[in-house]
């Protein structure tokens, strides 16, 4: 057995390859969710990826490329129902969110695919299935949303610090916030193939809510938490190789093992400053 | 040549389920020129500066930013905006200076920061009293030193025109102190102010007219020296002040 085992079947190079990019990218996009107040905006999306996934299996395509364009347009109602709706958002969300499950389990039933294990690989992840054209649209989705994050990041701050400010700025905030919740649907679906829909914000949020604890600055929060992420993403595909565990449910255990240490530490360095204060 | 009006305002009108928030209101503001707008609360003054701002929905009428109509008003660089706001930690931490540069998006929110970009993000930091703090998180200052990251930000565009919605509501002597300073620098660039307040205060000296807001209406439009200004402080904020506090240097 050498040390590099885990890298030698292709199913594992797929999948690690698949977890370092939404490991990193998922935060990038869930910083800007923490910001504004929306940390489950993804798992809300995650309810409707199903849908697509579903069609995906009734139109016997590929689940991830019908996912991420049902999730999209879902985020864009979602944004319009935010921006414009006269029901009370958060009901209609509800609505909508809902309508995600249902739309997606009924799909299912028509579909010549009714098993249950297809279903489940989309809710909980299953990496060791990704295929060459799953990693593909991964890999290239991933960079759209790197490459737009980085582009953005400025403005995207601005909206989600003070959207009023922004506004005043000519800032164009209905078409960010939109791009901004097509980016969340896209990071959706493309991590589902890794963690799961249904554990798919935790890779959004927890890295950045750890990163917050430890980090002072927006930018210095934005790089530690992708770093978090991709370490969470990358150490629990390897875990699970060697204790044959779901890599998905492990890489949101070891995000979580990060944030619990982050308050230790972080509240560690805060009593030592004090200490030194008083001194 | 005609100098044109910084700001003007004709039969504006905004409704709000239930209540007018702004009736009919006509006004015009000459550049270089520092009007203070006053008024007890839900006066309409806060709703008046969101509607020049286009910020909440006009029922009725135009608003003009130096002869433009609003909607077609493109050079939003001219434009500085102060709200009004309480401290509000953020979920993610962000330092002073992230927050200021956020103002000099107005010059253009895609491209690259320049080195006067740069210079001017400083200078604004440097004007509030907060480069010594410009690299801690926003969620460690104070409720007036995050006021004044804010008034820092609106004077990072460095504007032609600037709204400040009680921008010293609540906060320290020290913060007034800077806020004045900083108000002053700009007026004596030309900066056109639209301040609006519950009270003159320290300010006053600077004040070249006051229009004051009752009821969604304009109820008095005059200089800051006039026995309305006086009659309005005292009869809505008997404990305030309308002369400088000790150590005001203006």
């Amino acid at each position: 057995m050498t040390l590099f085992e885990f890298l030698e079947p292709a199913f594992m190079q797929r999948a690690l390859l698949a977890a370092l990019v939404v490991g990193l990218c998922a935060p990038l996009v869930g910083i800007f969710l923490v910001q504004r107040r929306l940390s489950l905006m993804g798992d809300g999306l995650g309810h409707i990826a199903l849908t697509g996934v579903a069609l995906g299996f009734l139109l016997q395509t590929n689940p991830v490329a019908t996912a991420v364009i049902v999730a999209s347009i879902g985020a864009i109602v979602v944004e319009l129902i935010r921006a414009y709706g006269k029901t009370s958002g958060d009901v209609a969300l509800a609505v909508l969110f809902y309508g995600g499950i249902a739309g997606g389990v009924l799909l299912i039933g028509l579909s010549s695919k009714k098993s249950n294990v297809n279903l489940l690989s989309y809710l909980f992840g299953s990496l060791t299935t990704v295929s060459r054209f799953d990693i593909a649209l991964i890999v290239a989705l991933a960079l759209a949303i790197f490459v737009a994050t980085m582009m953005l990041k400025k403005p995207l701050f601005a909206l989600c610090h003070d959207s009023e400010f922004a506004q005043v700025s000519g800032i164009p905030v209905k078409l960010l916030s939109m791009l901004l919740a097509v980016m969340t649907a896209v990071t959706v679906t493309i991590a589902m193939r890794v963690v799961g829909l249904l554990l798919v914000s935790a890779l959004m949020i927890i890295p950045v809510a750890t990163a917050q604890q430890i980090s002072k600055s927006f930018s210095g929060t934005r790089i530690l938490s992708a770093a978090i992420g991709a370490f969470g993403a990358v150490s629990g595909v390897i875990t699970s190789f060697y204790f044959d565990l779901a890599p998905g449910a492990l890489i949101v255990v070891i995000v979580i093992f990060l944030f619990i240490s982050s308050i230790g530490f972080s509240s560690y360095t805060r009593r030592r400053s004090l200490r030194l204060q008083v001194r | 040549m005609q100098v044109k009006e910084a700001l003007e305002v004709t039969n504006l009108s905004v409704h709000y389920p239930g209540r007018i928030a702004l009736d009919n209101v006509t006004l015009g503001i000459k550049s270089s020129s520092v009007v203070a707008i006053l008024g007890s609360n839900g006066s309409g003054k806060s709703t008046f500066v969101k509607a020049c701002l286009g910020l909440a929905p006009i029922q009725s009428g135009k608003v003009s930013i130096f002869g433009t109509e609003f909607s077609h008003f493109k050079d939003r660089d001219r434009l500085g905006y102060v709200p009004q706001r309480i401290h509000d930690s953020m979920g993610i931490p962000a330092t002073v200076s992230e927050v200021v540069e956020s103002g000099r998006l107005s010059h253009g929110w895609l491209r690259r920061f320049t080195r006067d970009d740069r210079e001017k993000i400083s200078h604004a930091i440097e004007v509030v009293g907060l480069k010594d703090r410009e690299n801690d998180s926003i969620n460690t200052l104070s409720g007036g030193q995050y006021q004044r990251t804010l008034i820092a930000r609106a004077l990072a565009s460095a504007p032609d025109l600037l709204f400040l919605d009680e921008p010293t509501a609540g906060v320290d002597l020290a913060t007034q102190n800077v806020f004045a300073e900083a108000l002053k620098h700009l007026v004596q660039g030309g900066t056109t102010v639209i301040l609006v307040s519950h009270e003159l205060g320290p300010l006053r000296p600077l004040i070249d007219r006051v229009i004051m807001f009752r009821e969604g209406r304009v109820s008095f439009d005059g200089s800051p020296d006039a026995e309305a200004v006086d009659s309005h402080i005292f009869h809505d904020h008997p404990h305030s002040s309308s002369k400088p506090a000790e150590g005001w240097q203006i």
